[in-house]
């Protein structure tokens, strides 16, 4: 007889009460293997089956047909509308009693659209996915990397951003967070959000880790450049939170142009940089940071002629490009309409004699938004401290926690004589 | 504005009669001391430090072979008086037979002082040997004293040094003591071992009889130049301006006096404000004792002080090439020329709203654009704040809006403590998973 058959009928019974399910996740836990074997049978059944009602079911079958059944590019279009409409339609209960199974359908999904070279049908049920696995806002699901690697494949930016914005404070897996990290920082610097950017990598590069890894490598050859744009610096220097590990190797790993570019940068010389970015083109090009490495000097153009604020109140177009080193008025011209456009400075051009007349930052701090934005900040900041305050007092609960501190202590210090004696525990 | 512009102008025409006046008697002591006289300079100083002065000249006056000559000729006759036969033979060497055949190497010369100067060590080693079996203290003391001067004369000096140190283990008297130490700076000036100098001023000045003035005057010097040369140029100028004016020719086989009135009164300038100026330098009757040696100088700092920078700037000109020949100042005359006259602009700026920079370089006798360049790398150090209307030639102070500063600062401190907890939140979670981690993994 057909093994399948019982095990059908059990799904469609088995779907009322949280007991029954409850049965049936155990049933399908024993019945995985015989599943896999007989997935090619499995795509009429999956069409039975309503996802909405039977979810716990239907993942444990789509995962057994997704797994072996999908190679080609015909059968990949099959499969794809059939994981989205489960996304769509399932139940959010039942498939948290599954995690592991949805994620692996999820990055089957992630696959075959791969596969099919058309990431962006992906972008939409993966966030689906995401939002339903997510437990809270402040929960990173190992979906936050996926679904940003392919809005990055899809150029998405946007709809990447809408998850960055999220504050994020559970992890499950380390590698999640490096991986949402990195894809997280690449996405906001594909839309110019440099200090975000530099956050989300600066996470991934200070993380506390046992061994090294590309993703730490990677993140830290991005991590200098970015820090370059925005900041026009990069000191080698890790905080001192960040793993000794990562201190000691990181300089080593990373032989790599960004380093050397770094150093160039901070010499303050427009051409030598620009020079060194044109001779290592192809060494930036391996590492996919040549966009970036671009975009260093640029923004040294554009640092330069910022200073220059601060010491002109009117220059003529003529002396700003002998200052900054550009090749003629013109273009500077373009650099400071450039500049004024994105609000990076407050400037006049005047055509007629070629003269810029830098401004003063109108921004007075009187405006009903500005008032509402730093009570936001003030009430966000409250928020952040509290749960800083209870952090810290459930991790000095945490038995783990004092077990492995008084280890370390176990003889007392002469400090500790001189705590008075109702302080001591 | 109007009564800005009326005060500068009142300034400048004040400046200009001054000018005028000053122009004529200072005009001469100047070209006098244009050309640098070996011979005046040199009789200063005694001992040693001739030698290594007129030979630092010799190296350094660059082109000037006259000059060069002159004082490797008076180099050669100090030598000859000594008994030096390694300087002896460099000197030789660098005159190469430029000066005729009496500054030629005389070997008979040599081979004497060697040979008297092996029998003088033999002489000492069983002297210092007998007092060392005899344990009497001051006699050890003296002997190793002698090895110090014997060295000393023949150019071992780091022997000497060792010998001066040695009598420390038995100096009996403060004065002893304060002798060691001023043998040691002696040397270590000498040497260039900077750090050496302020441990022995330390030394000496922690002895516990009060000194008497000429060797506070000495150790004040003493400590100013270890000061200048780590390039605490702030120092150095209290030093020097606390040094006693009776030191007089005292101390002249490092410094004479006139040194003191000119690396003491360039220090201050580089490195004081107005009232410390006016307070230290300028009403400082003892100080002025020294002053009164270089007119120069006092000049300079009282035009410097009256806001007269154009004549000042000029007095400077005209004493860096003498003083470019001064074997202590020489490596610190160009950062003291730097700050000297990037306080002046400074000064100048100061109780403007705005300043015409025509004016203004007039002043200073430099052109607009250079001014310019000189303004805009102090105004990105933020030594002044003010913005350049490079159109139209002014200079305008600039007051920060406190008000917005500080909004400014407090947003950006919230971002701060925002980013910073959250990335500290970030990897508690990280490390608590490590933690249960290794836990699962023991278990």
């Amino acid at each position: 007889m057909d093994p399948l058959e019982p095990l059908i009928a059990q799904i469609q019974g088995l779907s009322s009460s949280s007991a029954d399910i409850a049965r049936l996740h155990t049933i399908l836990k024993h019945s995985d293997e015989t599943l896999r074997s007989d997935s090619s049978r499995l795509y009429p059944i999956l069409q039975l089956i309503d996802p909405s009602i039977h979810s716990l079911g239907f993942l444990y079958l789509l995962d057994a047909f997704s797994a072996a059944s999908v190679s080609n590019q015909q059968q990949a279009e099959e499969a794809v509308p059939i994981i989205a409409r489960f996304i769509n339609a399932c139940s959010v209960e039942q498939i948290r009693l599954a995690p592991e199974k949805f994620v692996s359908v999820c990055k089957r999904l992630k696959d075959l659209v791969t596969l099919l070279e058309a990431p962006i049908r992906g972008v939409a049920p993966m966030f689906t996915a995401l939002r339903k696995l997510q437990v809270s806002a402040e929960h990173l699901t190992p979906l936050h990397a996926e679904f940003l690697m392919l809005c990055l494949l899809a150029k998405c930016y946007k709809t990447g951003l809408s998850i960055l914005d999220d504050d994020v404070f559970e992890v499950d897996h380390p590698r999640d967070l490096y991986l949402y990290c990195y894809y997280g920082g690449m996405i906001c610097i594909g839309q110019k959000r440099f200090q975000k950017a530099l956050d989300l990598l600066h996470n991934v590069v200070t993380a506390p880790m046992t061994m090294m890894n590309a993703i730490v490598i990677e993140a830290y050859k991005k991590y200098i450049l970015v820090s370059l744009i925005r900041h026009g610096q990069f000191s080698t220097s890790l905080p001192k939170y960040a793993s000794p590990l990562a201190q000691r190797n990181l300089k080593l790993f990373c032989q790599n142009p960004c380093i050397e570019l770094a150093q160039t940068y901070n010499n303050g010389k427009v051409a030598e940089v620009e020079a060194f970015v044109n001779a290592n083109a192809g060494r930036f090009e391996a590492d996919n940071n040549l966009g970036l490495a671009k975009q260093v000097v640029s923004s040294m153009y554009k640092r330069n002629i910022q200073r220059l604020t601060q010491t002109y109140l009117t220059l003529s177009l003529e002396d700003i490009a002998n200052t900054v080193h550009l090749n003629s008025a013109k273009e500077a011209e373009m650099h400071v309409l450039q500049m004024i456009q994105d609000g990076e400075i407050y400037a006049t051009i005047n055509q007629k004699d070629g003269m810029v007349r830098f401004l003063e930052d109108p921004e007075q701090y009187k405006t009903c938004e500005m008032i509402e934005h730093i009570d936001s900040s003030i009430q966000r900041i409250m928020a952040l401290s509290k749960k800083l305050t209870a952090t810290d007092e459930q991790i000095s609960c945490d038995q783990l926690y004092l077990s492995k501190v008084g280890r370390e202590r176990q003889r007392y210090d002469f400090d500790d004589y001189d705590v008075p004696t109702r302080f001591n525990i | 504005m109007d009564a800005d512009d009326s005060s500068s102008s009142a300034l400048e025409t004040f400046a200009n009669v001054d000018d005028d006046n000053n122009q004529t008697n200072h005009r001469q002591i100047i070209s006098a001391s244009d050309q640098l006289d070996i011979e005046a300079y040199i009789s200063l100083y005694s001992g040693r430090t001739r030698i290594s002065r007129l030979l630092f000249i010799a190296d350094h006056c660059g082109g000037n072979n006259t000059m060069q000559l002159e004082a490797l000729r008076l180099a050669f006759d100090e030598i000859k008086k000594g008994e030096d036969t390694f300087l002896m033979r460099e000197i030789v060497k660098k005159i190469n037979g430029r000066l005729g055949s009496g500054y030629a190497l005389d070997e008979a010369w040599c081979d004497a002082i060697e040979k008297k100067a092996e029998l003088k060590k033999e002489k000492l080693d069983s002297e210092l040997n007998s007092y060392r079996t005899n344990l009497i203290k001051e006699s050890i003391r003296m002997g190793y004293n002698d090895f110090g001067d014997f060295y000393y004369a023949h150019g071992q000096l780091g022997e000497a040094f060792k010998n001066y140190i040695r009598t420390r283990d038995y100096c009996t008297t403060s004065k002893h003591a304060i002798h060691m130490s001023l043998n040691a700076i002696l040397v270590s000036i000498e040497m260039g071992q900077y750090p050496h100098i302020s441990t022995h001023v330390s030394k000496a000045e922690a002895v516990l009889d009060p000194l008497d003035t000429i060797t506070a005057a000495k150790l004040r010097c003493a400590a100013g130049l270890s000061n200048l040369f780590s390039r605490k140029y702030k120092f150095a100028a209290r030093k020097f301006i606390e040094t006693s004016p009776e030191l007089g020719s005292q101390y002249n086989e490092v410094i004479s006096s006139q040194d003191v009135a000119m690396y003491g009164g360039l220090c201050a300038l580089a490195t004081f404000d107005r009232t410390e100026l006016k307070n230290k330098v300028i009403d400082n009757t003892v100080f002025r004792n020294f002053l009164e040696l270089v007119p120069e100088v006092r000049e300079l700092i009282n035009d410097f002080y009256s806001s007269r920078y154009a004549l000042c700037l000029e007095y400077l000109g005209n004493l860096k090439s003498n003083l470019l020949l001064d074997i202590h100042l020489h490596p610190h005359v160009e950062s003291l020329y730097d700050q000297i006259r990037q306080k002046a602009l400074i000064q100048y700026t100061h109780p403007f709203v705005s300043v015409d920079l025509n004016m203004m370089a007039n002043a200073f006798k430099t052109t607009v654009a250079g001014l310019q360049k000189e303004l805009e790398s102090l105004i990105t150090d933020n030594q002044i704040q003010a913005r350049i209307d490079s159109h139209n030639k002014v200079l305008y102070a600039r007051h920060d809006d406190l008000r917005n500063a500080t909004f400014q600062r407090a947003l950006e401190n919230g971002r701060d403590f925002d980013r910073d907890l959250q990335s500290m939140f970030l990897r508690s979670c990280l490390l608590k998973y490590e933690c249960s981690k290794s836990r699962i993994r023991r278990l």
